[in-house]
């Protein structure tokens, strides 16, 4: 029986008061024009350093990503020292020398090197014999651009707004003029039925006197016949949609609670393109899929303390993103100005968002590993997600329905080979469902 | 019509001017309703605001809000790591090698941890010698989650850190410098922790220590010590011995360390036509003696001279049928030769010499003295030294480790005194036992899981102890602060790897050492040995004889001999209650100990043991007394078997520190423990009262009826199959047909020839009933622990349960054809009389044990009468059980053959009522993550641990590539030191259990039921051959 889901309705709703709210908004994509003067204003300002300091600034950005950006920031201290300005501080055959192998140099004695080697906790850094001196001074002429004044993000909302309310005012004046178009024929109706009575009455066509009839609902209680169909009627109906509210109680498909720590898997999963079990890795050994633990967050936030400017929208501005990775610091303890663990952890509490019942195995090898079942199959686009939800309802009729469908993945999985032949000559079929090879069975996932 | 009779209701209302009538008629109540003590003072209930109306108005909204509230889910929240632990995967368990060495079990065992916790002991299959993985050791993990631990150190009943211990310690030992201090340990058998202590003592030259075992092998020490040098105890392999004949040694128990039945086991199947044969004499029924082929119950007086005929001396004084007994026993031992061993239980060191002298002179390849079992050391003569030293007031000071004196001294009430005047007194313990609780200071020690320590079980076979879990209190090891004492800033870890590498080690693999759990070495470490007993050589001038020296049977007296259960030991974990519930073996009673009695001396006592209406077993009170010590209110249970004068009672109960009330059963048998000897003799006076059993097995033998098969060696040699394990017949058509044929099924069955069929076999001939599978299932399958009371109304949740039969004759094949041979329904041979007669045991019966868990039937009656089909059969041969969709009809249980169903009949976790480990948030860490928790209304049972094989298949499915034999396994068959049961998979030909169904030994239980259990039997084959 089809699954009645109340949890649509309001949410519907809330769309429907958007639309209307939208058909009387009325701001003009006016914003737009002044976004564009501000990007032109940064365009220019951007080009003016570079040509000054004799170098690419946009080979210098590319180079800088390649070899630099694992260590070092331009504005921030990392495993090395902000680089930002870092030509004015130096000298430039120095820096030379420096970037090229700067191991030799602290050998040698020389006492700024030596310094620098100290400062920063005796790491080594790479030696770049490759790049040339032009590399290095594009690179230097990229760290010598001045620090951007991050633009507010542009008035994305009221362009989408725009287009939203577009659509809304053509579908109601469509609508309305159907309603008048509707009234009109009506009111015509109205019209040409007085016309004609009037016709009639002056052509002396009598018509029968009605006779005072019972009222319907008389008539309608009179006809127990039609009592009883109508009764039987509403309780079925009744019946319907009591069984579709009981069915969905527990099941909490679109739960999406709120999280401790805003984690887009959006970003993650989607833009940037993580492969799920990079965190979540024990999905492949273990019946857990794991909630990953916060050291593996800091093998990649060691170096991205912020997002980029790109990644904020509309929703969620580049702070509210930055505040959410400091979060991450918090709870892990780290310190970003001193590079260092501080020993004081505050581990994060998730809110758990898929809850099986404790009567029901489930294991995510079984799926993931043997089966090579993708995740979203089961978790929905979970790269589109900005907050995580609760995708599929996790109810029974769900699992042994993909059971029946569902193939086993037995080529190349020598464990099959027998079973499979036997199994595939006793059914006649090539291919087994997940249910052919036992997975219906009660005490398979009830123990 | 209506009638105009009048109903009265006494014979007041006759009178017709009776106050007592009127007033009755005239208030509906007989007493005034106190309304105003529920509607309290008049003035503030008529100042309060509140009005009626305002009432209803809150009762409705508040039950409004709270329904509303309902409909909402709870918030999980999921915490993860911070830093995971590169080993911990979550969701998948690590196993640890460990030893477990608490002064009573020594074991090589395997931990399964999940998450971090210990959750499971598991035997230790590279160990050669992990067969004292009992009980007890499978137990012993909850025992580590115990509510009842030493939370910190605590130094006069406060806790404080352990600095402030040091200090006050430190303190403490230069104000009593010069002074006689103890140091009372258990039996380490530790290479490390003897160095130490060596350092320790000779750091503190006032400190000596004397090693203490709760209960003793000192006798056999001092007998090998004399003999042999070293202070050890001979090793039997019993797998090598063709004639075993035992004088009062409980083997198959806790003789000597125990440890002993999967070499026993291994000579009790029969191979190539031949078996071991076992003669067993004692006075208590105990497992050997329940396994023997000849079991003679016999005083313990009369196994001195039994043991002096064996070994030469003459049989005459013994009654003539026990004499016979002896010379057959003696002219088997001879025929034997080298393939014989005589062990002997009896508490003498001329005994036990005899003993030693008899195997060496055999020259038995059944005992090993090159290199003997270290797990015993102490030296009775030096405790009660200690003991009178400290009472008489000459021992100062007193430092226990791992043992609790106050309460197993045997004279406890005038130790219990002087303890408490001790200068000073220090406990090294895991609880706040008898001791510790009046100890001045508590030194906090971790549970063997948690702790680190090397073992030498057997000369030559080194163990190391690893912890599993981080400690979970406050606690510290008594070596480390020994070391810290000492003035060493190693820790024991690094103290142990010292002198691994320097000695035990021999340039092997630490690591390889630590991952196997334990290593052989031919390394010879110096342990310091206590000094032997040299006096008391000859039987008679022996003063630790007790009892073995006059017979009790002057004076009306009774000779007692004191053992230890399997369930408790030595009582060490007596807040155990997996243990508690456990029941004993050959009783089938749990959580009590009482006095084993034989029927005729129960009679003549006029001590009853009675089932009562619910089946529930009650019995009498009796006072034991011995010179001046008197134990109190000792319940009674008759006990088949038991030799006529002598009684039994079990060590380990009546603790009532550090355990909660809930465990506190059973009685204190120690102070009867005088010179730590285990005879003695004592009156008995009856007392009133009745005690109530919680026994499991109301039913005590089979009656003829074909539940165990059992045949003789010499049938089973000689005749056809089909005499001694035929397939029931039934009638087709005038025909007689096997039950198994297609033509006598009633239904169509699966096609069960692709992929997995799952069956487990079980060898009644190796199965010695020691109930490690019980332990072990309860630990597997979170089953929950019910109370005494729960138990005597027969709701136990056990999943395995042992059944232990009686013969009404003299033997169950007596019993057999004493059925078929009625006839009519009175006379002579009248089935009338006659079935009442086999209700009853023999003073000396048969013996036989039957694990029964669920038969995992193919045809299984319980699933065709489910209403909700909870119940349903897999193909892989499991009988599955939907918890979820279970109502509680119980027409399951009713419909079981095997009675092997079991219903939750209350909510046994998180439940005040039942305030066991489920009750508290430390014990509920010992549950199986991978099984649920049952709740209140559902019916549970054995499921052949599904979670178990469908690891295994997931785990090769993950791997690509088929199930090995081996990998299949269940709790029990895991857990199985004896080989009896083995699990696999019968489509795999290559499998043991296939070749086990083969067997021509096999049978089903009730196979006529046409029920087709994936469960099967082996008959019992005893070896009744005399010479």
């Amino acid at each position: 029986m089809k699954k009645v889901n109340y949890r649509n309705l309001s949410s519907f709703l809330s769309f429907l008061l958007l639309a209307l709210l939208l058909t009387v908004s009325t701001t003009v994509s006016a914003q737009d024009q002044s976004a564009a003067t501000d990007t032109t204003a940064a365009a220019s300002s951007e080009a003016a350093p570079a040509e000054g300091s004799g170098g690419d600034v946009a080979a210098g950005k590319d180079l800088f990503n390649a070899n630099c950006a694992a260590c070092h920031k331009l504005d921030r201290k990392a495993t090395g020292p902000a680089l930002r300005g870092v030509a004015t501080k130096y000298d430039r055959d120095w820096l030379y020398q420096w970037i090229k192998d700067s191991q030799a140099m602290i050998k040698s004695g020389d006492p700024q090197a030596v310094k620098l080697f100290e400062e920063y906790n005796n790491s080594v850094m790479t030696a770049f014999p490759q790049l040339s001196n032009t590399d290095i001074d594009n690179i230097l002429a990229y760290t010598s651009q001045p620090k951007q004044v991050v633009q507010p993000p542009p008035g994305g909302d009221s362009a989408t707004g725009g287009s939203g309310s577009g659509d809304g005012v053509s579908n109601n004046i469509v609508l309305g003029a159907l309603a008048l178009v509707f009234l009109l024929l009506v009111v015509m109706l109205f019209l040409v039925t007085n016309t004609l009575k009037k016709i009639a009455a002056a052509n002396g066509v009598e018509y029968p006197e009605k006779e005072p009839r019972t009222p319907i609902w008389k008539a309608f209680i009179q006809n127990q016949f039609l009592v009883l169909v109508t009764s039987v009627f509403l309780l079925l109906t009744a019946g319907y949609f009591m069984y579709g509210f009981m069915m969905q109680v527990g099941v909490d498909q679109g739960y999406a609670p709120v999280q401790p720590i805003h984690f887009s898997h959006k970003i993650h999963a989607g833009d940037n393109q993580v492969d799920c079990n990079f965190c979540h890795s024990s999905a492949r050994k273990s019946k857990t899929s794991g909630i990953p633990s916060l050291n593996v967050c800091m093998s990649c936030h060691k170096n991205i303390t912020e997002v980029a400017p790109e990644t904020a929208t509309e929703e969620y501005s580049k702070e509210f993103y930055d505040a959410e990775i400091q979060k991450l610091y918090e709870a892990v303890g780290w310190d970003v100005n001193e590079q260092a663990y501080t020993g004081e952890e505050k581990p994060v509490k998730w809110v758990r968002i898929h809850n099986l019942p404790d009567f029901a195995y489930f294991n995510h090898s079984q799926h993931v590993t043997v089966a090579g079942i993708a995740c979203q199959e089961c978790h929905g686009p979970v790269e589109e997600f900005e907050i995580m939800e609760q995708h599929s309802p996790l109810t029974m009729g769900w699992c042994i329905n993909c059971h029946r469908d569902t193939n086993v993945r037995m080529e190349g999985n020598e464990y099959y080979e027998k079973i499979h032949e036997e199994l595939s000559k006793k059914y006649g079929v090539e291919q087994l469902t997940a249910a052919q090879m036992g997975g219906l069975e009660c005490g398979k996932c009830h123990y | 019509m209506a009638s105009n009779k009048k109903y009265w209701k006494s014979v007041e209302e006759l009178n017709e001017n009776s106050s007592v009538v009127k007033t009755l008629q005239e208030n509906e109540f007989v007493e005034e309703i106190p309304t105003d003590d529920f509607l309290g003072d008049k003035e503030t209930l008529e100042a309060s605001s509140t009005t009626r109306r305002d009432f209803l108005k809150y009762v409705g909204f508040t039950t409004a809000a709270a329904s509303l509230a309902a409909c909402e889910g709870p918030v999980v929240k999921s915490i993860p790591y911070v830093v995971a632990p590169d080993e911990i995967v979550p969701g998948v368990a690590n196993f640890y090698a460990t030893t477990i060495a608490d002064g009573f079990d020594f074991a090589n065992v395997l931990v399964k941890t999940r998450e971090g916790r210990p959750i499971k002991i598991e035997r230790n299959d590279l160990s050669k010698y992990g067969d004292g993985v009992n009980a007890r050791v499978h137990a012993s993990v909850l025992s580590l989650y115990d509510n009842n631990r030493l939370k910190a150190p605590l130094v006069n009943g406060k806790e404080v850190s352990w600095d402030d211990f040091d200090a006050s310690i430190a303190q403490k030992m230069n104000e009593m410098g010069g002074k006689d201090i103890v140091l009372l340990t258990q039996t380490f058998a530790s290479p490390s922790t003897s160095k130490l202590i060596q350092e320790f003592t000779a750091k503190y030259s006032n400190v000596r220590h004397v090693v203490y075992d709760t209960v003793s092998s000192s006798e056999a020490l001092d007998a090998f010590q004399n003999k042999y040098g070293s202070r050890a105890l001979a090793d039997y392999d019993f797998s090598k011995a063709e004639v075993i004949v035992s004088v009062g040694a409980d083997f198959l128990g806790d003789w000597q360390g125990g440890g002993y039945d999967g070499g026993y086991a291994k000579g009790r199947v029969p191979k190539n036509g031949k078996m071991s044969r076992h003669v067993q004499f004692e006075s208590n029924m105990s497992l050997s003696g329940a396994n023997a082929d000849k079991r003679v119950p016999v005083t313990p007086s009369q196994q001195l001279q039994i043991l002096k005929a064996l070994t030469g001396g003459s049989a005459s004084g013994l009654p003539e049928n026990i004499a016979e007994a002896v010379s057959k026993a003696k002219a088997q031992l001879n025929k034997a030769g080298s393939k014989g061993v005589l062990v002997t239980g009896l508490p003498n060191v001329a005994a036990q010499k005899m003993v030693l002298d008899f195997n060496e002179s055999k020259g038995s390849v059944v005992m090993d003295t090159a290199k003997p079992k270290m797990t015993r050391k102490g030296n009775t003569a030096e405790v009660m030294r200690v003991l009178d030293g400290v009472v008489s007031g000459s021992v100062k000071g007193l430092i226990t480790v791992g043992v609790d004196p106050v309460y197993s001294f045997p004279n406890n009430k005038a130790f219990k005194e002087a303890y408490q005047k001790l200068d000073m007194s220090l406990a090294f313990s895991m609880k706040e036992d008898a001791t510790a609780s009046l100890a001045q200071m508590v030194a906090a020690t971790p549970h063997y899981l948690e702790s680190w320590g090397d073992v030498q079980m057997k000369k030559g076979n080194f163990s190391l102890m690893q912890p599993t879990i981080r400690p979970l209190f406050n606690t510290r090891q008594f070596q480390d602060s020994l070391l810290k004492w000492t003035g060493n800033t190693k820790n024991y870890y690094d103290y142990i790897k010292e002198t691994w590498t320097s000695s035990v080690l021999a340039g092997g693999s630490w690591n390889q050492a630590l991952h196997d759990g334990f290593v052989e070495s031919s390394a010879e470490v110096s342990m310091e040995d206590a000094t032997a007993d040299e006096a008391n050589m000859t039987l008679e001038s022996g003063t630790n004889n007790g009892a073995l020296a006059a017979s009790a049977q002057n004076g009306g007296g009774y000779e007692l001999t004191l053992y230890t259960k399997t369930a408790l030991g030595d009582g060490q974990q007596a807040n155990n209650p997996w243990l508690q519930e456990m029941p004993d073996p050959i009783t089938r009673t749990s959580w009590d100990n009482y006095l084993t009695i034989s029927a005729a001396d129960a009679k003549e006592l006029g001590v009853e043991n009675e089932n009562v209406a619910n089946g529930a077993l009650n019995g009498g009170y009796v006072n034991v007394k011995m010179d001046g010590v008197v134990v109190n209110k000792v319940p009674v249970l008759v006990q088949p078997g038991q030799a006529k004068g002598s009684v039994g009672l079990a060590f380990g109960y009546g603790k009532t520190a550090a355990i909660q009330e809930e465990m506190q059963t059973g009685v204190n048998a120690f102070p009867l423990y005088k010179d730590f000897s285990s005879v003695q003799n004592v009156t008995l006076e009856k007392v009133g009262g009745v005690h109530e059993f919680a026994c499991v097995q109301l039913h005590n033998t089979m009656m003829g009826r074909d539940i165990i098969r059992e045949t003789s060696l010499e049938i089973f040699n000689t005749k056809d199959v089909e005499e001694w394990n035929a397939v029931p017949k039934v009638s087709k058509d005038h025909q007689e047909i096997p039950v198994t044929s297609p033509d006598a099924d009633l239904w169509e069955g699966f096609d069960r020839s692709i992929g997995h069929h799952f069956n487990l076999s079980i060898d009644l001939n190796a199965c010695t009933g020691c109930g490690a599978c019980v332990i072990a299932c309860h630990a597997e399958n979170n089953v929950p622990v019910v109370g005494k009371s729960e138990v005597r109304r027969s709701r136990d949740m056990h999943w395995l349960r042992i059944d232990r039969y009686y013969s009404s004759e003299e033997s169950l094949e007596v019993d057999q054809d004493k059925k078929e041979g009625f006839s009519g329904l009175f006379g002579d041979n009248g089935s009338l009389g006659g079935f009442g007669e086999l209700e009853d045991p023999s003073a000396n019966p048969q013996v036989a044990f039957q694990p029964v868990m669920c038969q995992h039937c193919n045809h299984a009656p319980c699933e065709t009468v489910c209403p909700v089909a909870a119940t349903s059969h897999g193909r892989q041969g499991q009988n599955h059980m939907a918890y979820n969709r279970c109502v509680g009809t119980r027409y399951c249980a009713n419909n079981c053959p095997y009675k092997v169903r079991r219903f939750n009949w209350f909510l046994y976790n998180e439940n005040d009522e039942f305030d066991y480990h489920m009750n508290n948030d430390l014990g509920r860490m010992v549950l199986n993550p991978d099984v649920v928790v049952r709740s209140r209304g559902v019916m549970e049972k054995c499921s052949m641990c599904i979670q178990k094989t469908q690891k295994t298949i997931l785990d090769a499915k993950r791997d690509g590539r088929p199930v090995k034999d081996v990998e299949f396994q269940t709790a029990c068959s895991a857990a199985c030191g004896t080989g009896a049961m083995v699990f696999g998979d019968i489509n795999d030909h290559e499998s043991e259990v296939y070749k086990e169904k083969k067997d021509k030994r096999m049978y089903h239980l009730l196979e006529y039921v046409g029920t087709e259990p994936n469960v099967f039997y082996k008959t019992k084959v005893r070896n009744t051959e005399e010479v």
